[in-house]
């Protein structure tokens, strides 16, 4: 049953065939619609009319390629400068929460750490909801009290970028507390012994053990922001992100250029995806 | 000294708190406020329980309500069941040498967005989908069968998006597992069964619970894998939220909802972790 | 006296390299049987293959004279204390020693009674409830081998269950386990790269070495007779020179030094080993005794320890130090640092063995 165990041949078979569907369940929607990208045909299905390159690339009446299609390549620039915000400030807030639980002691810091894991365990959708609440509220009353307008308080870019952080920012503080937790805390007392102050400490001794793990959580942020859906519903304003823009297509019946972006966006994140695992393996060892 | 300690603790202390107070915790009390804010028929906003009191007697909302949290028990039940011989596959099963790439290659679909793999299972299983051709041109059926929309697919495609967050804890908790416990079970004469109920799966126990907070919480609170991919009439809770929010335009009683959801998934975890003996902090690392 | 183990040319392979290389012992039941040698010498692959978790290439066991070749570990009569003890930390400890009997569907009193009775062998009566997490080094010890023991097993392995002791805690277990053997009377075959556990605890010891036994012996006769030069070395602390065949009773080493001796391997003709033990080396001997070595030694070090105490020193003004053990009755607590010293050892105690890759 296990690699040093007697086999048995029912149970080893049985195992492999169950491992092989399993990869197929896992890879056949991503192999058809990348495939479908290509197939000459104005509809995202078979039969198999040869391959063409139209979904990317033409111009004509019938079909506009992707490169061609300012709508949707509005929304993906949209989503990567959203994703962009989000992971920096992310980063910065997680790593301060992480020094925060980690190397400080104070009064209720249990019960404060119980409510920063909690933004993971909140659904999405009520996250949006109560941030939109919320921002409406103020809105209306700094707009009645003193006719101030203040536009990231409707729904709008930055309005998604804060919506984003609200709980990206969790899981950044959860990867670099993991990493800090391994931090060997006499180097620190070694550096504070040969002169160095608490900020040049963090800034020459810890920072670079985290760095790592700040890469990592960076570009897992990253795509936790390009790809999210349930929370940014609720915040976008007039510039979509691609998931909401893609949504509605999907939603409304969908042409091939879904599959081009779809095909786009499987190569770019899975050669990422590998990247950041090769990195962190490497890191790790 | 003292004055730079407390310095370096208000720089990491502040923007924590205000990042908890003004975005997580004042978010969600305006929540509870709107919820219990209703217009009277003088056009006034009132205190009342009427979103509530319409919640339980309107039929559809609470068996929306119902509907949804059994089904998300299910789905993470399944998910459970349909990663956990793969989690074990990997790291005790298979020869050494093909454990990183299948691990990558486990993981790397879901690094591609929900909206893509969702977006995938609608073309394969569509009335016009990938599946329903090759079933025609095998002659296995004459008549295409519509495979989406409807239960069965939407618990599917749930149980696909949300397997990341149930393999990655169960990974590294069998990761941990030394092969002697397996090999002296064995040698004392367990069976394969006892094995798993009685060694593997208490040991796993810990990634199992966190993999199915997660789980149970994302699904929960999904909009758009039901939304595409169940049937007109398999409403999702979060979808009646929408609905109140975007079409309705009733914030208060969308807002009633939101609580309502967002009370049954704490309840839920907590009984979680209660029966499972562990704390949110060690469920979520 | 029977064979519980008998072992005929048994041989592991992992591709080209060979780890168990033909090797053949029997055990005699009821007796502390020890493998030792140095890590990667093979005896955990040889442990492994009795306890059925790795299938030879070739060659026959036999436990209890039937032949256990495709017998799958849980169907043997032996039991593994596993390295790391294997505890399972999801059950507390009556349960983890219960483990065993439940699956061969024991009435539950029978079970509660045999898990109280053996607990209290180990003397851990009443520790049923207590978590594994709750136990120290030793008492965890003392439950892995009760939670093998409880199955009656022909033969018990034991996997270098002190190895993660510490010092003190592993020279009480030593004494613990063979007294627990000799009064319950089981087999054990006990694996160790420590010669003082092997030596302390056995009946018989088998010195293993790149895949093969060297020796296998009894404790006394494996140190005060080594059949080669591995185990010469191997086994207990000894000066190693190398050496130059002059005669047939003769040696000299790299130092030009002369020696008396013996030859081992009678086929040596030119280069070998010479091996003398620090406490053959007696301080100001008598004069003219037939068959000794005379020297002086130029003391250089001396290395207090007690009861164990050495002096390092060189032979007349040769390079090679060599250590010597001081008597224990203080007679020459006087010999100081730089003093020369009258020294001898007997040709017997001038072992030569041919040179071993």
């Amino acid at each position: 049953m296990i690699r040093s165990l007697p086999k048995s041949k029912g149970y080893d078979t049985g195992f492999l065939i169950y491992v092989i569907i399993f990869y197929i369940f896992l890879f056949a929607p991503l192999i058809v619609t990348s495939v479908l990208a290509f197939n000459n045909s104005d509809f995202p299905s078979l039969p198999w009319n040869g391959f063409s390159l139209d979904w990317f690339l033409s111009d004509t009446d019938t079909r506009v390629g992707l490169i061609h299609d300012s709508t949707n390549l509005q929304s993906i620039w949209v989503s990567i400068q959203t994703a962009f915000f989000v992971s920096i400030f992310s980063l910065i807030m997680g790593t301060f929460g992480a020094f925060l639980f980690e190397q400080e002691n104070f009064k209720f810091k249990q019960g404060l750490y119980f409510l920063a894991l909690t933004p993971l365990v909140i659904p999405g959708v009520i996250l949006g909801i109560s941030l939109l609440l919320s921002t409406n509220s103020a809105g209306t009353f700094f707009d009645d009290k003193f006719g101030w307008d203040i536009g990231i308080l409707a729904p709008s870019f930055w309005l998604v970028v804060v919506g984003q952080f609200s709980f990206i920012s969790t899981f950044v503080l959860l990867v670099v507390s993991a990493r800090l937790k391994k931090f060997d805390n006499t180097l620190e007392e070694a550096a504070q012994n040969l002169g160095a102050n608490r900020f040049e400490t963090i800034r020459y001794i810890i920072l670079p053990h985290l760095k790592p793990a700040l890469i990592g959580a960076g570009a897992v942020a990253f795509m936790m922001s390009f790809e999210n859906f349930n929370t940014t519903l609720f915040l976008v304003g007039s510039e979509t992100t691609l998931p909401i823009n893609l949504y509605l297509q999907v939603r409304d019946g969908s042409t091939p250029i879904i599959n081009a972006i779809a095909f786009l966006l499987i190569v770019v994140t899975s050669t990422l995806a590998v990247l950041n695992l090769i990195f962190t393996k490497k890191e790790t060892e | 000294m003292n004055r730079h300690i407390k310095l370096g603790f208000f720089i990491f202390f502040v923007p924590v708190i205000l990042w908890l107070f003004l975005l997580i915790v004042l978010p969600q009390i305006d929540l509870l406020l709107m919820s219990l804010k209703f217009e009277n028929d003088a056009g006034k906003m009132v205190w009342s329980f009427a979103n509530y009191s319409s919640f339980f007697t309107q039929k559809v909302y609470w068996l929306t309500f119902a509907r949804t949290a059994i089904y998300a028990i299910i789905v993470t039940f399944l998910t459970f069941v349909v990663t956990f011989p793969m989690a074990f596959y990997i790291t005790k099963v298979v020869n050494p040498k093909y454990k990183g790439f299948l691990t990558i290659l486990i993981l790397m679909p879901f690094w591609v967005s929900e909206l893509v793999r969702v977006y995938g299972w609608m073309i394969l299983l569509r009335e016009s989908g990938v599946i329903n051709y090759f079933l025609l041109k095998l002659g296995i059926t004459h008549q295409p069968i519509e495979m989406l929309y409807n239960d069965a697919s939407m618990i599917m495609g749930l149980v696909y998006t949300s397997m990341l967050f149930m393999l990655v804890p169960i990974l590294s908790s069998l990761d941990g597992m030394d092969d002697s416990y397996i090999e002296a079970a064995h040698d004392l004469g367990a069976s394969k069964f006892i094995i798993f109920m009685k060694i593997v799966i208490p040991y796993a126990a810990p990634g199992i619970v966190s993999g199915s907070i997660v789980v149970f919480m994302l699904t929960l609170g999904d909009y758009l894998t039901p939304n595409l991919m169940g049937g007109k009439n398999s409403l999702w809770f979060t979808e009646q939220i929408y609905n109140q929010f975007i079409e309705s335009f009733n914030w208060n009683q969308g807002a009633a909802f939101g609580f309502l959801l967002l009370l049954i998934s704490s309840l839920i975890i907590w009984i979680g972790l209660k029966i499972s003996k562990q704390n949110l902090a060690k469920a979520l690392s | 006296m029977n064979n519980v183990l008998e072992i005929k040319n048994l041989k592991k392979a992992f591709g080209d390299f060979k780890a168990v290389d033909g090797v053949s012992f029997n055990v005699e039941d009821g007796k502390f049987f020890s493998i030792l040698g140095p890590s990667g010498c093979g005896k955990t692959t040889l442990l492994r293959m009795i306890a059925g978790f790795l299938k030879p290439t070739s060659g026959n066991l036999l436990i209890n004279g039937k032949d256990m070749l495709g017998v799958s570990p849980n169907e043997r009569p032996v039991n593994l204390v596993f390295q790391n003890l294997a505890l399972f930390p999801m059950m507390d400890v009556g349960e983890n020693v219960a483990f065993g009997l439940k699956r061969k569907n024991i009435p539950k009193n029978e079970i509660k009674e045999r898990v109280s009775s053996m607990l209290q062998r180990v003397q851990l009566s009443g520790y049923e409830r207590k978590k594994i997490s709750q136990l120290s080094g030793g008492q965890k010890q003392r439950v892995a081998i009760a939670r093998s023991l409880v199955l009656e097993p022909a033969i018990l392995l034991l996997d270098e269950p002190l190895g993660a002791l510490d010092l003190k805690l592993r020279e009480q277990m030593k004494i613990e386990l063979k007294k627990l053997q000799n009064e319950i009377g089981t087999t054990f075959i006990y694996i160790t790269h420590d010669q003082s556990e092997a030596l302390v605890m056995s009946d018989r010891v088998a010195v293993m070495n790149a895949g093969q036994f060297e020796q296998i012996d009894t404790p006394v006769n494996l140190y005060a007779n080594p059949k080669t030069s591995f185990v010469a070395g191997f086994v207990g602390e000894t000066n190693k020179f190398e050496a130059k065949k002059e005669d047939n009773t003769s040696v000299s080493t790299k130092d030009n030094i002369s020696f008396k001796s013996i030859f081992i391997d009678k086929d040596i003709t030119d280069n070998c080993h010479l091996f003398v033990r620090p406490e053959a080396i007696a301080l100001m001997p008598k004069d003219d005794i037939e068959g000794m070595n005379y020297f002086n030694l130029k003391v250089k070090t001396i290395l207090f320890d007690g009861s164990n105490t050495k002096i390092l020193a060189t032979i007349n003004d040769g390079s090679r130090e060599i250590s010597v053990s001081l008597p224990q009755n203080r007679e020459f607590a006087h010999i100081k640092e730089g003093e020369i010293v009258k020294a001898a050892v007997h040709k017997n105690d001038c072992k030569c063995y041919k040179i071993q890759l």
